[in-house]
């Protein structure tokens, strides 16, 4: 029997679920048992597969910052041999000869860095770990609408990760055009951009798959009572991230098949006329637009930075309300913000495009559209921060993580701003500031939210807290070295020191006077590094040896916390499908008994 | 444990599942689809000269599969129309010919892309090409997805029309919203590419 | 199933053919046109208005789009704007360009 086949052998299924809706009762007929393969690799239980997302994008996430910490060395002290020499010995010779690291291994570091945390480490963790094993709880409903479709979703990850793991293994080494690809480069690229390609063709599917079934979950499997204005925050962050993947991916979709016919069918879609390479024209009949490349990379690439946003402050808006005891602030004001910022990310992308030679008129169009689109950002950080406003505030530790992503956000998006108005981009365009800009965004900002959802649903999933203490020396060593790592990448961009440079700006006079920076930066990256090893030891230790705690331990209103046990059961999640009877942050109400009303309590 | 509303519709949406996510599907594929189109219009605008449809394409032998497809979308809603009518053996034969005719689409671009061969026209020729080949490349792959969808419903899938009627008959609407999108594509690739 | 669906859906059939023989119409409407070998601005509006009608009647008739849910309207409307995005953009860069 699959998970979603509406057959019984008793009295027929409520279709649909009213209030306390009994909706498993055959359930204790049909108790099979399940093998280990169906149980927990290929699962349909969207639990399951949370936490096989989880896991991965974990160790994804792992081995793209292993990647960055092996290219800080190279900055800080370009040309200096590796000192770990078994992992330069593990890396090989003709990457890092003598434990030098060569220029063509830099770049299939920065490529590999910035394609596994964006492809294979954040949004997986944030949209397949957190969006999976949440929403459907959130929302009062057995599973996704989809569950099998949700299982393939997981494996087109992993072989999408896969093949982008094991093009390290091709002749040439992986792809080393940037994780932004852009043609004629990628297109003469070693072999390795073709398994990129491929590898990406995969992710999108998964994507794709996921984002269906996000939806239709979403609208289709509320539960009685939850209406749209009763979502939590994450569940409409989720909604509108779904969205965004569902309608921006695509294109990218399809500029991967035109590279691949490029690279493979020696077509010139993206490949200008009389190109020459290394003094021969290449054999290219040409026509094609390298511009063209851009455009549909980036149709994608700039509605994906708000799919790294959205569920992170879905999370901080889920952590603040219970930390504060009371409502979130503006409410209405956040849904809305959050539906106008995925419509606006759809048109602002040639904002990445400023210095292709586009003329004031199509520019100004842009520029435009990007100063609107930071508008509901701005709404959403102030409603966070007047949310903290005569709050008493719980000082948990996914509650620090909250917090401190507020500020850094503030930067990552402030920074945003002349790098989205044509002329500052003249000078910033390209540089370090880019790099400070985004990382700040998604690693002090989005990177900080997800470790705050993990301290925070880790009870939920396991039943046990994580212990504070290592959690809270996780969170400072984190919060101080993310600093150390990019701020001063806002020094070195403003001096003009370009990105992608694999000695960090050494050969440019005008570099000379921001190097020292390097250095530091590469210090505080590998401080970060071990920074990062309580949290690990914390995350495998606690799933044995944390304390124990009630199903509701942080005495939250949402339906994944009042109304299912820790873990959640196993099949259908809740003993009886929950009732709504009001919205999802009723915290310190006048009168109440409790300083909580979960929404499944009747008055 | 039972999902709600996969064979009944959702009172207020009015929909049932998977109706939802078809063509929640069907809109990423009119992304996916229009971004080819913005890539040829690019092209085009940007090139200095380019070929008229009319000159490299073989018209009739395009007219004949735009006939067969449209005429294949018929079949696939009146398969569908003939489970509403519960007249299963009608709905055999509406799909075994919609599957019949994706076939001698399949085999009349067989036959196109052999002789453009045979001519020494590939993708790698000229961008038109490029895009031609890309177009109806992906176009064809979707013909074969649709192929292999509807000969399971056909065949082994069919097994649950006599256990969940209602849901079987969801499922031949799901696969022909997909199937008549197919066909929506095409009626636009076809002027694009073969007349214009 | 009660007489008066099956009534419905015999009616539908009714209109699944005419709309077949009106696609089939504009087919040899839109080939014929196009041997008349008209200047591309003016071929390509043709073209695309009798696509367009083409493809309305396989969405609205074949595709139950004339009947369907607010909520599948709601998505491709919003699909649409996007699409357009998509379609006249990029060239637009292109047309406003400093360098040809």
């Amino acid at each position: 029997m699959s998970d979603n086949t509406s057959h019984s052998s008793s009295p027929k299924q409520v279709e649909g679920v009213g209030v306390g809706t009994h909706v498993h009762v055959a359930h204790e007929e049909h108790v099979h048992e399940r093998s280990f393969i169906r149980k927990y690799i290929f699962s349909t239980d969207h639990k399951v597969i949370g936490i096989q997302y989880g896991i991965t994008a974990l160790l994804f996430l792992l081995f793209g910052f292993t990647l960055m910490m092996i290219m800080r060395w190279q900055l800080a002290y370009p040309g200096e041999p590796f000192p770990l020499k078994w992992l330069a010995a593990l890396i090989g010779s003709e990457n890092m000869p003598d434990g030098i690291m060569l220029p063509e291994f830099y770049n299939q570091l920065g490529a590999m860095h910035g394609t596994i945390m964006v492809f294979l480490g954040v949004v997986p963790l944030a949209v397949g770990a957190f969006g999976n094993y949440i929403v459907p709880l959130q929302i009062g409903a057995p599973d996704m609408a989809f569950p099998k479709l949700n299982m393939m979703s997981y494996w087109f990850y992993f072989l999408g990760g896969v093949t982008m793991l094991v093009s390290f293994f091709l002749p040439g080494g992986a792809a080393n055009s940037g994780w932004t690809s852009y043609a004629p480069l990628a297109v003469i690229a070693t072999t390795g951009q073709t398994a990129w390609l491929i590898g990406m063709v995969f992710l999108i599917t998964s994507s794709l798959l996921g984002s269906v079934n996000f939806i239709t979950t979403i609208i289709q499997l509320r539960a009685h009572g939850m209406t749209f204005m009763r979502l939590p925050f994450f569940v409409w962050a989720q909604f509108v991230t779904s969205f965004l993947l569902l309608l921006a991916f695509p294109p990218l979709e399809a500029a991967g098949i035109m590279q691949l016919m490029d690279r493979v069918a020696g077509t010139s879609f993206f490949i200008p006329s009389g190109l020459v390479v290394s003094g021969q024209p290449l054999p290219y009949t040409g026509g094609g637009s390298p511009l063209l490349w851009q455009h549909l990379f980036w149709f994608l690439a700039h509605p994906e930075v708000y799919v790294l946003i959205l569920p992170a402050m879905g999370i901080v808006a889920e952590i603040i309300a219970n930390n504060t005891r009371k409502p979130l602030w503006g409410y209405k004001s956040l849904v809305y913000a959050a539906v106008f910022l995925g419509f606006m990310s759809f048109a602002v992308w040639a904002h990445h495009m400023f210095m292709t030679g586009m003329g004031t008129v199509i520019s100004s169009f842009f520029q435009t559209t990007t100063m609107i689109i930071s508008i509901p950002s701005i709404i959403i950080l102030t409603a966070f921060f007047l949310s903290l406003w005569g709050a008493s505030i719980r000082f948990t530790t996914p509650m620090l993580f909250a917090l401190a992503f507020l500020p850094m956000f503030g930067i990552g998006g402030l920074t945003g701003l002349p790098l989205g108005l044509a002329p500052p981009d003249i000078h910033l365009h390209d540089t370090y500031y880019v790099i400070g800009h985004f990382h700040y965004v998604v690693a002090p900002g989005t990177l900080m939210a997800l470790f705050a959802g993990i301290y925070y649903w880790y009870p939920k999933v396991t039943g046990r807290k994580m212990s504070d203490l290592l959690g809270k020396i996780h969170f400072w060593g984190s919060f101080v070295f993310l600093n150390g790592v990019f701020m001063p990448m806002f020094i070195q961009g403003l001096a003009g020191v370009s990105r992608r440079l694999y000695d960090g700006g050494a050969q440019y006079a005008h570099a000379q006077g921001v190097l020292q920076w390097n250095e530091f930066m590469s210090v505080s990256a590998w401080l970060l590094g071990l920074a990062q090893i309580p949290f690990i030891i914390n995350f495998f230790w606690s799933m044995k040896k944390g304390k124990k705690v009630e199903e509701n331990v942080w005495q939250a209103t949402t339906l994944e916390w009042a109304a299912t046990t820790s873990p959640p059961l196993a099949h259908g999640n809740f003993a009886r499908i929950p009732e709504v009877y009001r919205g999802p942050y009723e915290y310190s109400v006048p009168g109440a008994p409790t300083d909580y009303l979960p929404q499944n309590e009747r008055a | 444990m039972n999902i709600p509303y996969t064979a009944t519709a959702r009172p207020d949406t009015g929909l049932y599942n998977a109706k939802l996510g078809i063509w929640l599907f069907l809109a990423s594929e009119v992304m996916l689809f229009g971004a080819l189109f913005s890539s040829y219009v690019l092209l085009r605008v940007g090139a200095p000269s380019w070929p008229h449809g009319y000159e490299m394409m073989n018209i009739p032998l395009g007219t004949a599969n735009t006939i067969i497809l449209i005429g294949s979308s018929v079949t696939m809603v009146m398969s569908w129309a003939s489970l509403m009518m519960k007249q299963f053996s009608k709905y055999k034969l509406y799909m075994g010919l919609t599957i019949l005719l994706a076939v001698l689409f399949l085999v009349n671009k067989y036959f196109e892309y052999s002789a453009e061969f045979h001519h020494g026209r590939f993708p790698s020729t000229s961008t038109y090409f490029a895009i031609y080949y890309t177009l109806t490349g992906l176009h064809g792959l979707h013909i074969l997805g649709g192929i292999i969808v509807n000969s399971y419903l056909w065949g082994p899938g069919a097994k649950m029309w006599k256990t969940d009627p209602q849901r079987f008959t969801n499922r031949v609407e799901v696969a022909g919203l997909y199937w008549h999108f197919v066909d929506l594509v095409w009626i636009f690739l076809f002027p694009t590419l073969y007349l214009l | 199933m009660d007489s008066a669906h099956v009534e419905e859906v015999k009616k539908s059939v009714r209109t699944y053919i005419i709309v077949f023989v009106a696609l089939m119409a504009l087919t040899v409407i839109t080939v014929a046109i196009s041997t008349l070998h008209l200047n591309v601005a003016a071929a390509v509006t043709v073209a695309l208005i009798v696509a367009a009608i083409k493809g309305s009647l396989v969405a609205g008739f074949f595709m139950h789009l004339i009947s369907e849910r607010k909520l599948i309207y709601a998505t491709l409307i919003l699909t649409a704007v996007f699409f357009i995005f998509l379609m006249f953009l990029p060239v637009s860069t292109y047309l406003d360009s400093v360098v040809k």
